[in-house]
């Protein structure tokens, strides 16, 4: 009797493609987004990337600026890229390197100031000396500028050794007194060996170009940095932008699909046929269920904003009109989501499954549940291909980096192009409900 | 009357016509080349079994089915264009009603769909509740509603435009007597202001009470057409239907009637006599083979009759 009923339910599962699905490829799928996330069992390693903008323009400065770009983690730019190979772009300053990074383009800058390379060690703090490297970070990247700080002390430490122990016995002479002629006659020849390795190694960069990985043991705190937020700075509840972004968009497409799926629920109960019979055409009927999804996830959205304003503090005022456009394109995109998904499935069933799968997927994948800058370079991109990625990018342009509506011209375009491309494909897909 | 050619003048003011209309699924034809006309203020009954092709000849008059070929005119002009779509309120077979939704509001977004708006929409609305007798339940959600005003909703929500035709798809299914009755009266109510129904079913009272006219269709087909007492003379001419039930042999029973002319359908007999006097040799007959008469009903022919003199098969089947 047990076994009749087992049987019963295997072959009704094994025709519920539907339930199928979600029983078995969806865990894989997260599975597999989740490891890659965050095991690093992948083929390229997420690099961080830095723009180092050098003042100091010193034989110290040039070696730990090569000291960075030997390193696999960090992508460092120097200057913006040309397209014109024959007319490459001037180097960035200060003032170009923090606007990057206020636009979201690098999460972090590294600033080597002019007189750095004369006493690039500070032992017990900042002496006053010296000028101290700046550190402008992206508060929205939480851990760039961490390995950006630490990558920066093992740079110095293996990449300027001359320099290192030139300061070294700067100090030394200054809270021990000096050494004896003999040690300093040694001293001195071990200081000419480094300076050799120092010069070597410049003159075979500047031959090959070529980027050799160095695995000496780091040294943390040798090297001083102020570091200082240049987005999302002196905002207490900073994060409170990103998860109302990317929780209200994953769920805006849930409600989005769901409420699309009234078409499938009148085309079921019959109403769909009489509504066609009726002076409504096909196009009209979609391009009203798309208004109404649009000022549905809309209305969700300004909820959750508002919610986070009353409860978390969001600041708001200063940014309404970027709310609304972002609001606007977002829940636009969605809206077509749900309505493509509808025509593409044949019940509300099948619906739901699909729904579930895709907008789980296109969640994790886009940003919704974890942070892009944690994911590999390839599924960062891959996550451009999903609108939470471009909608979480345009609400932290107007909430995290105060930049103006016409900054999001990017986000705007790609968001309208979706839902445009998805609309006229669900178009082409209802007309199999038109006629019999 | 089914293949009947008519002047353009007099066709162009038809509520309906139908010309030579074949609609296949697959390997399945559902239309085969159905030709049929509805008269102005007429109501004419389609009727059939299930899977004749009753709903897909109405859904292809609505527009809501593109024939492979044929035409389908309302009052004149092409199914499914602008003009047609205005002329006709079409009642489907499905409760194809908003279930959120009130009575009223139903009516109201319904109007709102075939362009009514105003006064005029609020006219229409109270006229349907009150058509419907869902006066008193107009702000009742519909899917509280029971089975029978889910009808009677379904039915107002078809024809709160005032169309002058009316196609109505089995709108008695699932539904008790009581309320059967009510929605007959509601169907009658729509005759007396002279609109022109088209009604299919496969109930043969509900043909013989409401309808003018009747078109028997089978397999895709228009199989006859008249008055119900056109159809009946028709096909059984003044000869009167004998019904008897027998016992014995079944097999020694169905070669007999088979013998005798006569069909076995449900374990009864059906025999056809010009005199009722023709019905004691037979039972004589009967008698002398052996076989056992257990009641005997002489009566004259109905549609039900007529369908299964046709097609040899019940309306039910």
């Amino acid at each position: 009797m047990i076994s009749a009923i087992v049987r019963t339910a295997i072959t009704g599962l094994r025709r519920d493609r539907a339930s199928l699905a979600l029983s078995f490829v969806l865990p894989i799928a997260f599975f597999t987004i989740f490891a890659m996330v965050f095991s690093g069992q992948h083929d390229t390693i997420p690099q961080v990337k830095l723009i180092v903008v050098d003042q100091d323009h010193t034989l110290a400065s040039r070696n730990l600026v090569r000291g960075l770009e030997r390193e696999g983690s960090l992508a460092v730019s120097t200057r913006p890229e040309s397209k014109d190979p024959k007319a490459p772009a001037p180097d960035y300053t200060a003032a170009t390197a923090e606007a990057a990074v206020k636009a979201g383009n690098f999460p972090v800058a590294l600033i080597i100031p002019a007189g750095w390379g004369q006493h690039p060690l500070a032992f017990n703090g900042s002496d006053g000396k010296a000028p101290e490297i700046q550190l402008l970070n992206d508060q929205s990247d939480t851990i760039a500028p961490q390995i950006v700080a630490g990558l920066l002390q093992k740079a110095a430490m293996t990449s300027m050794p001359a320099s290192m122990a030139g300061e070294g016995e700067k100090y030394m002479k200054q809270y021990i007194g000096g050494l004896t002629p003999e040690q300093q006659k040694r001293w001195d020849a071990n200081m000419a060996q480094l300076n050799a390795i120092e010069k070597r190694r410049e003159d075979a960069q500047a031959a090959a170009g070529a980027s050799v990985p160095d695995s000496s043991s780091s040294f943390n705190g040798m090297i001083k940095v102020e570091t200082r937020g240049v987005a999302g700075e002196h905002k207490n509840k900073n994060l409170i932008s990103f998860y109302a972004a990317a929780i209200g968009v994953m769920f805006l497409l849930f409600t989005a699909s769901g409420s699309a799926g009234s078409l499938l629920e009148e085309q079921e109960s019959g109403t769909l046929d009489r509504v066609l019979s009726s002076r409504v055409t096909m196009t009209t009927l979609l391009a009203g269920k798309l208004t109404f999804n649009t000022l549905l996830a809309f209305a969700q959205l300004t909820v959750m904003f508002l919610w986070g304003w009353a409860v978390f503090h969001l600041e708001i005022s200063g940014h309404v009109s970027g709310f609304v456009v972002m609001g606007l394109c977002t829940a636009f995109a969605v809206a077509a989501f749900g309505i493509f998904l509808a025509s593409m499935c044949h019940t509300r069933g099948q619906l739901g499954a699909v729904s579930t799968l895709l907008i789980l997927v296109m969640s994790s994948v886009g940003g919704s549940m974890f942070p892009r800058f944690m994911m590999p370079e390839a599924m960062q991109k891959a996550g451009l291909f999903t609108i939470n990625a471009w909608a979480i990018d345009g609400f932290q342009k107007v909430f995290w980096r105060d930049l103006p509506i016409s900054q999001l011209w990017q986000q705007v375009s790609v968001l309208l192009g979706i839902g445009i491309v998805l609309f006229v494909l669900s178009r082409r897909i209802a007309r199999r409900w038109e006629y019999s | 009357m089914s293949t009947a050619v008519s002047a353009p003048a007099a066709v162009a003011a038809l509520p309906v016509e139908v010309t030579g209309l074949m609609k296949r699924f697959g390997g399945l034809t559902a239309l085969d080349g159905v030709s049929l006309r509805l008269e102005p203020g007429i109501c004419l009954g389609l009727l059939g079994p299930n899977g004749a092709g009753k709903s897909t000849l109405i859904r292809a008059i609505v527009g809501r089915v593109l024939p492979d070929s044929g035409h389908v005119r309302i009052f004149g002009a092409e199914a499914s264009t602008a003009a047609a779509r205005q002329a006709l309120g079409w009642i489907p077979q499905e409760l194809a009603i908003y279930p959120r939704l009130t009575c009223r509001e139903n009516l109201v977004s319904f109007g709102k769909y075939q362009g009514l708006g105003g006064a005029r929409l609020t006219e229409q609305v109270q006229w349907c509740l009150h058509w419907a007798a869902l006066e008193d339940r107009a702000g009742d959600a519909a899917g509280m509603l029971s089975g029978g005003m889910k009808r009677r909703l379904n039915m107002a929500a078809g024809i709160i435009h005032k169309p002058r035709l009316v196609l109505m798809d089995e709108p008695t299914v699932g539904v008790d007597p009581q309320s059967r009755n009510r929605i007959f009266e509601m169907i009658e109510h729509l005759r007396s202001e002279g609109m022109s129904i088209l009604y299919t079913t496969h109930y043969m009272e509900e043909a013989e009470r409401l309808c003018d006219r009747i078109a028997i269709i089978d397999h895709g087909r228009i199989i006859a057409e008249g008055t119900s007492e056109e159809l009946v003379r028709n096909a059984f001419g003044s000869r009167s239907e004998v019904t008897a039930r027998f016992s014995g042999n079944p097999e020694e029973i169905a070669a007999w009637v088979k013998q005798r002319g006569g069909t076995l359908s449900e374990g009864a007999a059906q025999f056809t006599v010009t005199r009722p006097t023709e019905i004691a040799p037979l039972l004589d007959e009967a008698s002398t083979r052996g076989i056992g008469i257990e009641d005997v009903l002489l009566r004259r022919p109905n549609l039900e009759s007529v369908f299964l003199h046709l097609t040899g098969r019940e309306l039910r089947d």
